[in-house]
């Protein structure tokens, strides 16, 4: 007996607005092909009213993810650390695929991305001890400074670093209690697009993360533009087109943070995206 | 209501304790401070600062063109470059301990000075403003040797050069909190004063000679908004710190955007005092008196927005209006002067136009009855009641003796209607329920909260905005991030 080749099933790759899986509002897609140009999959390629709706869900979800202890938060980043591990083969496959990878090279992206998730998870109850402080004011004052989550922050993924950028990009504004609206590499989606997939079943409340992709000159500049964000991660953009954006996001007093290598600053990003809220308490009989 | 606060009071009248103004002697002209010395400006330029309680001239300064701040900023490189960064930490903090404790022995005239030139209370500037800054200096001398153990990983370094862009509100210890930072974490800095409150920076670049700081590691450049542009489109800054209004700040931000130079910003605010029913009533009524009339409600962060719980709103208008009426408005150099003169006659403008604003928009206006003196720039203590949260009084800064008045119901209510700003300064919370503050505390988008006190400054406490309130901190440990490479 001759059995029939199997016909494998696709997938729609979505948006991830507001907790849900949607096209794009404008209907538009556009496709995606491997480093070696075949067709991986024809991407919703997100509008103006897409990022739109992100920033009003995002808006709404901030106070919910800032309620809830910073415990709880660890928690359901490790959560999506445990999801990711569990889909670990098929990340490395579309990060391979995207980045032109061979098998263990794209693991090992795959494994270090955990990792971050892991580094992150173990953050969110640790921020304030370590960028709050008491101050020792002269006066009969208990006075404390804490960190508190700028509020809607959005991102601009990495270009070329599909996964592991990604990961670090919202990580470090998820875990100090931000909602994140990240733009996913253009040209290399759809390792985003998972990482989409498993926050939707990590937990993460609904409109916390929100992935669009599409265009990142379209939908950057929208980011940058809107009023209601609070700040801009310009990590993935063309070098030449930063200075641009920050002028842009300048009308809205943004807090904006330019590309820079990690590497020489290990927390700057965890640092971007805190204020520092001070609080005089009177001390009396 | 206003009518019963004034006949309660009977009148009261105390004599005249003026503070003698023979502490200060002025120079009829001042130069820029470049390289350690006064030296004239290449335009001969200048402009004429006043002040602003007689409209008396004081002095003439220079009007810094941009070529003058081309020298200030090179002299600040060469003295970065050959001096500073070279200089140990515990060395540029001993220069910082001498500052402070040059300001503490010259204080009266500093005071008498800044009183002068603001038009602010003395009162005020002696007992709040240059103590402060004699504070700030002496805080940041000890992180100088200590910036390993920051937080910002093992030795920091410094950015370069610094320009530095302060309001007229409080021109010594707005300097004071720009250069003590930067100074201590290495910097050299580029100081513009504000165009109406330049002497007492210029008094500081004395002080600075005295303490013999090395020539170029400060210089200060005196001039206009033109000046402060020059500053900002200058490409040999690394960093530029600015106080002052949204506007100028925003435009900053967006001129800085292609260069990418560093940039913290400490704009308006529209600060809301949160009164609840529980409030200890005495001190929220000091509390709220000092929140918008302190220094003449010229304060970015002025609790410039009441909020008071429905249930005591009456009671806590009553006291109110009566306080309002008992302050004495009047000679700044009077010690027992409690409000004194609008900075500027642009200023008094804008709070005119704001408060016939006010009027047209509906809400009801108690103005304290005091007499104001017939020369200089005077606003009279005002109060708005009866003012819906979206009156222009109610959003926009007014930056003088003004209060908007609302109420509210219950606590969700309090931190929508004060988080209902584009601001995010400071707030105030008025309550003797400790949990009650703190959930309230938690849930404002401020940068600072105060509970039962407003307008507390110490060098310790970081201090600074979020959202259209600027970015960035001044004080504290958190201070020293604006001008590190971290």
């Amino acid at each position: 007996m001759t059995s029939e080749p199997r016909l494998g099933v696709t997938k729609t790759y979505k948006l991830f607005v507001n907790g849900a899986f949607v096209r794009s509002e404008s209907g538009r897609s556009y496709e995606v092909t491997s480093s070696t140009g075949d067709f991986v999959a024809n991407v919703a390629q997100g509008s103006r009213k897409d990022l739109r709706d992100a920033v009003v869900a995002a808006r709404a979800a901030q106070s919910r993810w800032w309620d809830q202890t910073a415990y709880n938060r660890g928690q359901v980043l490790y959560r999506l650390a445990e999801i990711a591990e569990s889909r670990r083969r098929e990340l490395a496959d579309h990060v391979g695929l995207s980045e032109g990878l061979k098998g263990s090279a794209a693991r090992d992206v795959v494994a270090r991305s955990i990792d971050r998730l892991v580094w992150y998870a173990g953050w969110t109850d640790k921020v304030a001890q370590i960028l709050g402080s008491t101050n020792p004011v002269a006066g009969p004052f208990f006075n404390f400074s804490v960190p508190t989550p700028t509020g809607v922050v959005g991102v601009v993924a990495p270009a070329t670093s599909s996964f592991e950028g990604l990961v670090d990009v919202v990580g470090a504004p998820l875990c100090v209690g931000n909602a994140v609206i990240a733009i996913a590499s253009e040209t290399r989606p759809t390792p985003a697009v998972l990482l989409s997939e498993m926050a939707a079943t990590a937990d993460v409340p609904a409109g916390v993360l929100n992935i669009l992709t599409g265009r990142t000159d379209e939908l950057a500049g929208a980011l940058c533009a809107h009023d209601d964000v609070d700040a801009v991660d310009l990590a993935g953009v063309d070098p030449e087109k930063v200075g641009e954006l920050a002028a842009v996001a300048a009308d809205s007093v943004k807090r904006v943070l330019r590309p820079f290598d990690a590497e020489d600053f290990p927390l700057r990003r965890l640092r971007a995206f805190v204020e520092t809220s001070t609080v005089w308490h009177t001390i009396g009989q | 209501m206003s009518d019963l606060a004034r006949s309660e009071l009977g009148s009261l009248t105390y004599d005249p304790a003026p503070e003698s103004a023979s502490i200060v002697t002025l120079k009829p002209h001042y130069g820029l401070f470049l390289d350690g010395k006064f030296t004239d400006p290449t335009s001969h330029e200048s402009i004429t600062t006043i002040n602003p309680a007689t409209g008396a001239d004081l002095a003439t300064v220079a009007h810094a063109s941009s070529a003058d701040v081309d020298r200030a900023v090179r002299s600040a490189r060469r003295a970065y470059e050959k001096v500073w960064r070279k200089t140990s930490g515990a060395e540029r903090g001993k220069y910082l301990f001498r500052i402070a404790r040059l300001l503490q022995e010259r204080a009266r005239e500093f005071a008498v000075l800044e009183t002068l030139d603001n038009g602010k209370p003395i009162r005020e500037s002696r007992d709040i403003d240059v103590p402060a800054a004699a504070a700030h200096f002496f805080y940041y001398a000890g992180w100088a040797d200590k910036l390993d153990y920051a937080g910002f990983g093992p030795a920091p370094v410094p950015l370069g050069v610094a320009g530095q862009i302060i309001p007229w509100n409080f021109p010594l210890l707005m300097a004071a909190w720009k250069l003590a930072p930067a100074l201590a974490t290495g910097n050299t800095c580029v100081l513009k004063p504000a165009e109406t409150t330049p002497l007492t920076a210029l008094l500081l670049a004395e002080v600075l000679q005295q303490a013999e700081l090395p020539p170029g590691v400060v210089n200060i450049v005196t001039g206009d908004g033109a000046t402060g542009a020059a500053l900002v489109d200058h490409e040999g800054l690394d960093k530029i710190a600015f106080t002052g209004s949204t506007d100028v700040g925003r435009e900053i931000q967006r001129r800085l955007a292609t260069r990418g130079t560093h940039l913290t910003l400490e704009l308006g605010g529209k600060g809301a005092n949160i009164v609840f029913d529980d409030a200890p009533l005495d001190e929220m009524i000091e509390g709220v008196i000092d929140g918008i009339f302190f220094n003449q409600g010229h304060v970015c962060c002025a609790g410039s927005r009441l909020l008071v719980q429905e249930s005591v709103a009456d009671e806590v208008l009553r006291r109110l209006f009566r306080r309002v009426e008992q302050l004495r408005v009047g000679n700044p150099l009077d010690k027992n002067t409690d409000v004194g003169a609008i900075n500027s006659a642009a200023q008094l403008s804008r709070i005119h136009e704001m408060v016939d604003v006010g009027v047209s928009e509906g809400a009801d206006r108690f103005t304290s009855s005091c007499a104001l003196p017939s020369d200089g720039y005077w606003f009279a203590p005002t109060v708005f009641t009866n003012v819906s949260p979206s009156d222009r009084i109610a959003r926009e800064e007014i930056f003088g003796p003004v209060l908007s008045v609302l109420t509210f119901r219950t606590p969700d209510e309090a931190v929508a209607k004060a988080n209902n700003s584009l601001y995010g300064l400071a707030c105030g919370v008025w309550s003797e329920k400790g949990s009650r503050t703190l959930w309230v505390a938690e849930r404002l988008r401020a940068g600072v909260v105060w509970s039962n006190t407003y307008n507390r400054f110490d060098p310790t406490s970081p201090f600074g905005g979020v959202r259209l309130s600027g970015f960035g901190r001044e004080g504290g440990r958190h201070g020293l991030e604006a001008y590190l490479d971290v």
